[in-house]
């Protein structure tokens, strides 16, 4: 398996939607065939289009806000003595964290196909606010799926996407999390698909959708580029990029334009939920070398049992807690171009005890245990690497579980 | 040899009525009820459709959800599955089966010692609802040479081009979704409108049948008789459901349904 270069990542499936032929694809119902072939020929050609690319744009530079900030966290890095450490705060974005991208792409293309309601799935409940967010923006009616426990773990979320005037709609099934909720979402997509535009919520699901979120995210990466040279005067000798990785979208974005480095320059580190340290239960799929199979739509490592039953997870983080992984991901595993690990929820919570005693930031618990793996690595790091971080959400979101794992003082 | 699938056909239409497929979920509520369930039933209906159940079905509401989850809690497992077939084919006049899942479990099995498996214990025909046209066409290939019949499904989203090639590369047998819709939801298109599509996909290739399945109740079976056979799933899953709350014996239950959905098409 092969990693192209000066292609896209995203562009590198084949004629049926195949990253190394092997990972992604479209398992989808017969009903979903055609409303997915339109939405793959209206993207590939609005991808080329330059007035799409410039209302875009024109929606990322003056709704979203770019660049959002990269800035070195001084303190740390003095405290952990090893390389310097630095984050993007993509939590800058309008809405706090970079879900709001693929929802506003989603939302520019559900306009051009002339839907009038946009439906999606949420976790931590930032992609659900986002979507909601951009819903309004462009005057879409929107519709959420949300796993009935992540309701009660992350209401803050779960109130924005009301504010917005989105109907949040609560999932019962199976464990109640991310999960089911895009299960649902695919369903309601089934039966509505004349009239409605689905959002998948990070780069999984059918191809199209993988690509579609890849694309958006990657906005990230571009800022990032820019502002390394400007910090440095060129792209650093040692860079290493550290990301969570539930579905993987923020961590693809965050790599994206750095694909065609060598890893000796640039390193990939994507940091799974391994979650609590006494459970079996994980989400992290990639690091325990889970079996490939077949979850929404795509084939994908993914945590299940010997009969094909996805198993249930279990993570402090509802945005990571999920039992698959992008195909994009699995491809980038076994080309070797990035390296997986994981973090438990009682190390990202010590990772989110010493940023914010050390720091003027807050990241939600994902990002924490990014920063886990990141701050244990540079310990050991020359002073001349350069650690980046990708805060890619706010713990106000966070603040009940805070509170009750880490007492008041945190909240 | 006729697949028994094609002789089920033959005689409903000898009959001058559609065949009536049924489908339950493999498992529910127990393995053993399940398969005591297709021991009642084969009497009335045509074609047996059993579902594998899985826990992340994308095309299936709620009716359905219920069943799987409930067999899948019960402990039942895909050797089970194969294991009801095998009894339930011990009959002295067996129906012929048709295995209703979703790709994974295949994939997890194996698509050769799954269809080994398949035509060790007698099963007649497979949909997979998550494996469409094109992705389908290798295993498609590996299932007629077996003599199983991967049956497709045909959707209103289906373009007319699609259609014919989908048509053209299927075995003897398509299912017809009859709206947008997962399984179980109301009928929201009229009978007419429906038979209208019918008869559209009918034309392509006379010579095959052509099932209608989806929100097909006791109220609109009537109005769909004219297809060649109609698939009752999530009514009788239902039924399942409502006698388990009832503390009535859904054994029972579920083979008067089917009794009186026969009663309705001939
Ligand atoms: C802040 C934050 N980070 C990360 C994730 C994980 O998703 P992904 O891997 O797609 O970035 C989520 C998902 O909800 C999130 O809210």
């Amino acid at each position: 398996m092969k990693l192209k270069k000066g292609i896209p990542v995203i562009d590198q499936g084949n004629k049926l939607g195949f990253w190394g032929n092997k990972f992604g694809g479209n398992f989808v119902p017969e009903t979903l065939k055609k409303p997915i072939e339109d939405l793959e020929i209206l993207f590939n050609n609005l991808k080329k289009d330059k007035k799409f690319i410039a209302e875009r744009d024109k929606y990322f530079n003056n709704w979203i806000g770019t660049p959002t900030r990269f800035i070195k966290l001084k303190n740390l890095t003095k405290h952990v003595g090893g390389a310097q450490i630095w984050s993007k705060v993509v939590s800058d974005a309008n809405g706090g964290a970079h879900k709001i991208y693929n929802a506003t792409v989603h939302c520019l293309l559900a306009k051009r196909s002339g839907k009038k309601i946009i439906c999606g799935d949420t976790g931590a409940g930032y992609a659900g606010k986002m979507l909601s967010m951009a819903a309004k923006k462009f005057g879409l009616r929107c519709k959420i799926f949300m796993g009935a426990k992540d309701i009660e773990r992350q209401q803050p979320n779960v109130r924005a996407m009301k504010k917005n005037g989105a109907e949040v709609i609560p999932v019962y099934s199976g464990s109640q999390t991310l999960v089911d909720a895009v299960s649902e979402c695919m369903r309601f997509w089934v039966a509505n698909c004349d009239t409605t535009a689905m959002c998948v919520g990070s780069t999984v699901g059918p191809a199209i959708f993988v690509r579609i979120c890849g694309w958006s995210t990657s906005q990230i990466s571009r800022e990032l580029k820019v502002q390394l040279i400007n910090e440095f005067g060129s792209i650093p000798k040692k860079l290493k990029l550290y990301n969570c990785v539930g579905g993987g979208s923020s961590s693809f974005g965050f790599w994206n334009e750095f694909m065609d480095y060598d890893k000796k320059q640039c390193e990939f580190i994507g940091v799974e939920a391994g979650g609590p340290a006494k459970s079996k239960r994980h989400a992290a799929p990639l690091t325990y070398s889970s079996k490939i199979g077949i979850l929404h739509g795509a084939a994908q490592y993914v945590n299940q049992n010997s009969d094909g039953q996805i198993e249930e997870t279990e993570s402090i983080s509802a945005g990571l807690d999920y039992p698959g992984i992008s195909p994009l991901h699995c491809f980038l595993k076994d080309t070797k171009r990035a390296r997986y690990t994981a973090a438990s929820d009682e190390e990202a919570l010590k990772a989110y005890k010493l940023v914010t005693k050390y720091e003027k930031l807050r990241p939600s618990l994902e990002p924490s245990h990014a920063f886990s793996v990141a701050i244990r690595e540079a310990k050991k790091m020359s002073k001349n690497t350069i650690v980046v971080v990708n805060s890619c959400g706010d713990a106000y979101k966070d603040k009940k579980i805070l509170r009750n794992r880490l007492g008041k003082k945190y909240a | 040899m006729l697949n028994p699938i094609d002789l089920a056909f033959k005689k409903a239409k000898k009959e001058n009525r559609p065949a009536l497929l049924t489908y339950t979920v493999a498992g529910d509520s127990t393995k053993n009820q399940s398969l005591i369930i297709l021991n009642t039933i084969s009497k009335h209906a045509d074609i047996l459709e059993l579902g594998i159940p899985h826990n992340t079905p994308v095309a299936d509401g709620s009716q359905i959800q219920t069943s799987a989850y409930r067999a899948i809690k019960n402990g039942i497992k895909i050797e089970d599955i194969f294991w009801i077939v095998k009894k339930y084919k011990k009959n002295k006049n067996p129906k012929p089966i048709i295995l209703m899942g979703y790709y994974n479990m295949i994939f997890q099995y194996g698509e050769k010692n799954f269809l080994e498996k398949c035509k060790k214990v007698g099963v007649d025909g497979l949909i997979v609802v998550d494996l469409p046209w094109p992705e389908n066409k290798s295993f498609a290939k590996k299932c007629k040479k077996k003599s199983i019949y991967l049956i497709q499904l045909l959707s209103p989203t289906t373009s007319k081009e699609r259609l014919n090639k989908i048509i053209k590369d299927s075995h003897a047998m398509n299912y017809f979704i009859s709206m947008l819709s997962t399984t179980g939801g109301k009928l929201k298109v009229s009978p007419k409108k429906i038979m209208l599509n019918y008869f559209k996909i009918k034309k392509i290739n006379p010579k095959k049948n052509v099932v209608i399945g989806f929100g097909i109740t006791e109220k609109s079976i009537k109005s769909l008789k004219k297809a060649d056979g109609l698939v009752v799933g999530s009514a009788i899953c239902k039924e399942i459901s409502v006698s388990i709350q009832k503390r009535q014996n859904p054994v029972t239950n579920v083979a008067n349904l089917v009794k009186k959905l026969k009663y309705k098409i001939l």
